[in-house]
């Protein structure tokens, strides 16, 4: 009690640590187990043995195997594009330092602000017209777009501040802007570029809105949106919901241990500047 | 890497061979890079964002040919009490988005730097840190899915908790009057760790000194909290209440998930709204007309929140 006492405010920070990880605990615990255990024990109780059943059904029921894929494709190709792109503008923006910059910049900050109800009917119109509708590439377009009006704001101000003793080295070894570009600025920005496309991995990974109106079909359906949309069925029992649960949790969890560190410092890299 | 070297070193002896290369032409050649990102843009954004504005004055069902109707759209939104509703749903998931969580954000973030951090180790602070961050890291569609069924009114588990000792369990999200407060407490769970994040490493450029000063002086925490701590990240104070404004005013994912806007429209928000109207009533130039309304609401926030910004820099 004393020790208690005298680590009075850790303790304090521990039993709240321990209350925003409890709904993760609850959903571990109940995704092994049957669901006689669960009916018998209620949700507080510890499982008796590991059975992964609800796992398994449910993985199979959404194929998930392929939703995990398809949020993969979808996340992979746009990260990669939307730095592209961002790289593009931001070497025109941030080297080139061409004229209006500043208000290009805003334009490209309101789009990033903007609702996506602004955009989305418009987008679901002309998606249906070009056949695009119900298509990957759809969602991977779009989204592209949207990361890269970010990732352009936040590179230009980035390479607004490199060397220019470099730029100008490389210009008297007789070497163009497209060669300057990939041989110079590219590499030696490469980690920030690394933070970038991690980003905007896991933004595109979250993201619900866009996949829930373009991605209708069960094969093209991003893990968000296969969970939020059969996790709600009332035919489910609650170890299978809690198991769905836990396979949407999983990967998201993966990606915090492995980009922990990236994480913390992308956020503070994107809120100040 | 050592054939990317080696091609490059080709180039150059060609280039001696060669006539010297030609320096395209300074103004022009930048604005090459924009080219691929202004056609999507202009594709993708620009072309919708007009569209959907001038949606916003027609009346359209999504086929045929939109009728113009000027501003009855708006003027029927005015009189709309669930429109009226759903903004100030709004401004309780603002207090739960962006005014609770910065305050928590704030104490946490300080707590663990200026104390946790120096007593314990800076393991122990970061550890803290990332528990606290974890829900931030979640899809905000499968964090609903977890609430969801852990606030099931029967067998649900905040309710077994409740029943084991001794309160009546309830229907979190089902009951009228307690669905908007439960969803705001579960975005309150969600937000919490991007403040804390963020204040505890703006907290990093802070000079050591200032502290120790104060501690000599015999400042206790909290004096040092409002004197040296709040004042000191004031930028991030503001960061992280403009975009966190910005998410609630957008919040949709959250509400589909628990809530699909209600019960009886309990939770509704604009964005949800905008989207019912698109894609469940088909009543297309009605919905780009709320979504409108809300993009100038967020325009109108961000333009007061950075002239707030700006007076309050010029001030301090």
């Amino acid at each position: 009690m004393i020790a208690l006492r005298r680590h009075a405010v850790l303790t304090a920070l521990i039993v709240l640590a321990v209350v925003m990880l409890v709904p993760f605990a609850i959903v571990l615990i109940n995704a092994v187990k049957t669901p006689a255990e669960y009916s018998s024990g209620g949700p507080l109780a510890l499982p008796e043995s590991i059975h992964l059943d609800a796992l398994r059904t449910f993985w199979e029921r959404v194929d998930f195997g392929r939703k995990l894929w398809n949020s993969a494709l979808i996340a992979g190709t746009v990260a990669f594009l939307a730095v592209v792109l961002s790289v593009l503008n931001a070497y025109a923006f941030g080297i080139g330092r061409v004229k209006g910059s500043t208000w290009i910049l805003a334009v490209f900050l309101l789009a990033n602000t903007l609702p996506q109800e602004q955009l989305v009917y418009p987008l679901y119109y002309g998606a249906k017209w070009l056949g695009l509708y119900d298509t990957r590439l759809s969602v991977i377009i779009i989204m592209t777009v949207i990361q890269a009006a970010f990732g352009t704001y936040l590179l230009s101000a980035v390479f607004g501040t490199f060397p220019r003793s470099l730029l100008e080295a490389a210009e008297l070894d007789g070497a163009g802007r497209w060669r300057i570009l990939w041989r110079v600025v590219v590499p030696i920005s490469r980690p920030t570029l690394t933070v970038l496309m991690i980003f905007f991995f896991i933004w595109t990974w979250n993201e619900f809105f866009l996949p829930l109106v373009f991605l209708i079909s069960n094969d093209n359906q991003t893990v968000p949106v296969a969970l939020a949309t059969t996790a709600g069925d009332k035919y489910m029992d609650a170890t299978m919901q809690s198991a769905a649960s836990l396979l949407g949790v999983l990967p998201a969890i993966v990606f915090f241990l492995l980009f922990q560190r990236t994480l913390t410092r992308g956020i503070t890299v994107g809120a100040i500047k | 890497m050592a054939t990317e070297i080696r091609k490059g070193e080709r180039a150059v002896a060609v280039s001696k061979d060669a006539p010297p290369p030609v320096r395209p032409s300074r103004t022009v050649s930048y604005w090459l890079y924009l080219v691929p990102s202004g056609v999507l843009f202009t594709v993708v954004i620009g072309a919708p964002f007009v569209a959907s504005v001038v949606l916003g004055f027609t009346r359209w069902q999504g086929i045929g040919a939109p009728t113009w109707i000027g501003l009855e759209n708006y003027q029927r939104l005015f009189q709309d009490e669930r429109f009226w509703q759903s903004f100030e749903h709004n401004l309780v998931l603002i207090l739960a988005m962006a005014v609770i969580p910065t305050f928590l954000g704030l104490v946490l973030a300080s707590v663990l730097f200026d104390f946790v951090g120096k007593r314990y180790g800076a393991r122990t602070a970061s550890g803290l840190r990332a528990a606290f961050y974890l829900p931030q890291v979640l899809p905000v569609a499968v964090a609903g899915v977890v609430w969801t069924w852990i606030l099931k009114p029967t067998g649900g588990a905040l309710n077994a908790v409740l029943e084991a000792i001794g309160l009546p369990g309830q229907d979190w999200l089902g009951d009228e009057s307690l669905a908007l407060p439960s969803v705001g407490g579960i975005l309150v769970w969600l937000q919490i760790g991007y403040p804390v994040v963020i204040f505890m490493s703006g907290l990093q450029r802070v000079d050591p000194s200032l502290y120790e000063a104060a501690e000599i002086d015999g400042a206790g925490w909290w004096r040092r909290f409002r004197h040296i701590t709040v004042p000191q990240i004031r930028p991030e104070i503001y960061v992280v209440l403009l975009t966190c404004t910005i998410a609630a005013l957008k919040v949709f994912g959250p509400i589909y998930v628990l809530t699909r806007g209600g019960p009886g429209g309990a939770t509704n928000v604009p964005s949800y709204f905008s989207y019912q109207n698109f894609f469940q009533k088909t009543q297309v130039g009605y919905g780009s007309a709320i979504a409108t309304v809300l993009t100038l609401v967020i325009v109108a926030v961000t333009f007061l929140f950075l002239r707030a910004q700006r007076r309050g820099e010029e001030t301090s």
